[in-house]
């Protein structure tokens, strides 16, 4: 019981001060509308479709793995900030539970994410995108597994390298590679594509897109979640081992 | 209260392409009684505030053993982060929550309950004289409110033991002499104090005993009184008016005096142990003897005499 009391204790604070401050919210949701407004009228002529609808159907489902990935990889910054402020040292003299206070804060990126995605599906809707709930729910809960992976591993290297100066070319080199690698602009091809078989996000894609195409049982669906929780467990072990540790 | 043995700590430290073991705390033995203010000093990187890390649980020692407020360092950590409260050196507090917020939070991820936690809260807003800003965000608070906010959380829920690093440091005349009587009036109520700290004015005044480290080596302890006492004594000097050679060969068989020096401009400097009895012999010896007094001075040492002997260093350099 602990645990979940804690984590729970440590989200709460993590979305007062988002909703005190929520402009990090709207700027998360910026990014997305941008490639959903300027990027996705490119798309009727670039992909094998008949018309502007069902090329939204195959973009918005990536742009939703897209706006998981990076709505949570940057929140190591804010860590940086905590570390500094000696906020996290003052947790971590206290019993409370080491993976709570990394949950708790993954658990508010989680939050903040399915917010966005769930904005950025009902403003795709009149331009043609459909759904099924329970599929949505599915595609969620996908995007959820990537929010707490993303956020845990952000954050473990928050705490190994300590600064804004470090984390910050690190991430941008991983972004860029994972972003193009995981067909969520235009469909890989040849060498390409094989490359991309390495990159659980593409896999998100495809699960991503058989969902919103209403076909749950194509087997990309498990496969995909399968990958993503594995990698999310072992973030969050990795994590929660930094968090365990001397840092200060 | 506190007791430890042998307690050590090395780090890896990289330079370029080599690798160093720095051994920062060597093994320190200390004894902290209960309901004591206990100064822990040394120059910087001495090894103090790695020692104290060790204690608060933050960083695993390498090497010794230590109990405090009766709970194994190593065995138990989680009940030794119980019964401590623990403030750092550079502040706790978020910018954009409150005082309250910070305090209910804070106890509650000691398991207390809400309710429970909001009347503590008030309480030690009130106690620490904070309930004027209390729902204000820490980010408008003044240096020595924000410094109270830290004591207030270190001790919300009713620590047996409660580390300060360098509370002071920062803070005007002011707001430190008010921070020493926070720091007096928690002793009262029955905490036992381990405060590190920069300030010898401030060891001497707030401190019932100290150790100073060096080295990651614990190099003296004992109350403030008795380092002075220990590095040498009490030195009186007085002026003569041209009769020093009869008075050098007058005092030199005298028992307390433990030393004799002449001074360039013509008197003695006497080393004794306690100037305060020594006085009052030195004047009759003097006017026995019929020498005139030109003036007299006692001299005790501070204790940046005792840190300058046992460190090698004057603090303020350090």
């Amino acid at each position: 019981m602990k645990p979940f009391r804690d984590t729970w204790l440590i989200f709460q604070r993590q979305t007062l001060l988002i909703l005190r401050n929520p402009v990090w919210l709207i700027i998360g949701v910026l990014q997305p509308l941008y490639f959903l407004l300027l990027f996705g009228p490119l798309l009727k002529d670039a992909l094998p479709v008949s018309n502007a609808a069902e090329a939204y159907r195959i973009f918005v489902p990536g742009l939703l793995v897209m706006l998981a990935m990076f709505g949570a990889m940057f929140t190591g910054f804010g860590l940086i900030a905590e570390l500094r402020a000696g906020v996290i040292e003052r947790s971590r003299v206290t019993p409370i539970s080491r993976v709570a206070l990394m949950l708790g804060r993954a658990l508010r990126d989680v939050a903040t994410l399915l917010v966005q995605a769930l904005l950025i599906t009902l403003l795709a809707i009149p331009f043609g995108l459909t759904v099924h709930i329970g599929d949505l729910l599915l595609a969620f809960l996908m995007l959820g597994l990537i929010g707490v992976m993303m956020s845990a591993a952000s954050n473990a290297l928050a705490l190994k390298l300590k600064t804004e100066d470090a984390l910050a070319p690190l991430m941008n080199g991983l972004a860029q590679p994972l972003l193009l690698l995981s067909g969520i602009l235009l469909p890989l091809t040849g060498w390409l594509a094989t490359v991309a078989k390495f990159n659980p996000f593409a896999w998100a894609v495809d699960a991503s897109r058989a969902l919103f195409a209403g076909d749950a049982g194509d087997p990309k669906v498990w496969q995909s979640l399968l990958i993503l929780g594995a990698l999310t467990v072992a973030a969050l072990m990795w994590a929660g081992r930094s968090f365990a540790r001397g840092v200060r | 209260m506190i007791e430890t043995k042998g307690l050590r700590k090395s780090f890896k430290s990289r330079q370029g392409r080599e690798t160093k073991t720095v051994e920062a705390v060597r093994g320190v033995d200390l004894f902290v009684q209960e309901g004591e203010i206990f100064g822990f000093l040394g120059p910087n990187g001495a090894g103090k505030t790695t020692t104290l890390r060790m204690l608060a649980t933050l960083i695993e020692p390498d090497g010794g053993e230590a109990t405090i407020a009766g709970a194994d360092l190593r065995q138990a950590p989680g009940e030794v982060r119980r019964r401590i409260g623990y403030v750092a050196q550079g502040g706790t507090t978020w910018d954009e929550v409150s005082a309250r917020e910070e305090l209910v939070l804070h106890a509650r991820m000691y398991g207390i309950s809400k309710a429970e936690a909001q009347r503590r809260a008030v309480r030690a807003l009130e106690a620490f004289q904070l309930t004027e800003y209390a729902d204000r965000k820490c980010k408008t608070y003044s240096g020595g409110q924000r410094r109270r906010v830290d004591i207030a959380l270190g001790i919300i829920h009713e620590p047996k033991v409660l580390f300060l690093d360098e509370p002071t440091t920062g803070l005007d005349p002011q707001s430190r002499a008010h921070m020493w009587d926070e720091i007096r009036r928690l002793r009262g109520e029955g905490i036992t104090i381990f405060v590190t700290t920069h300030y010898l004015e401030e060891a001497d005044a707030l401190c019932d005993r100290m150790a100073i480290m060096d080295h990651g080596l614990i190099v003296a302890e004992g109350t403030p009184a008795e380092l002075k006492r220990e590095i040498s004594g009490d030195v009186v000097t007085v002026g003569l008016n041209g009769s020093t050679p009869k008075a050098a060969e007058l005092f030199d068989t005298e028992p307390y005096i433990k030393k004799l020096e002449t001074v360039d401009d013509g008197g003695l400097r006497l080393y004794v142990d306690e100037g305060a009895t020594a006085i009052p012999h030195i004047l009759r010896k003097l006017d026995g003897a019929g020498i005139e007094l030109g003036s007299i001075e006692l001299h005790r040492p501070s204790l940046d005499d005792v840190f300058l002997e046992k460190t090698g260093r004057s603090l303020r350099e350090s």
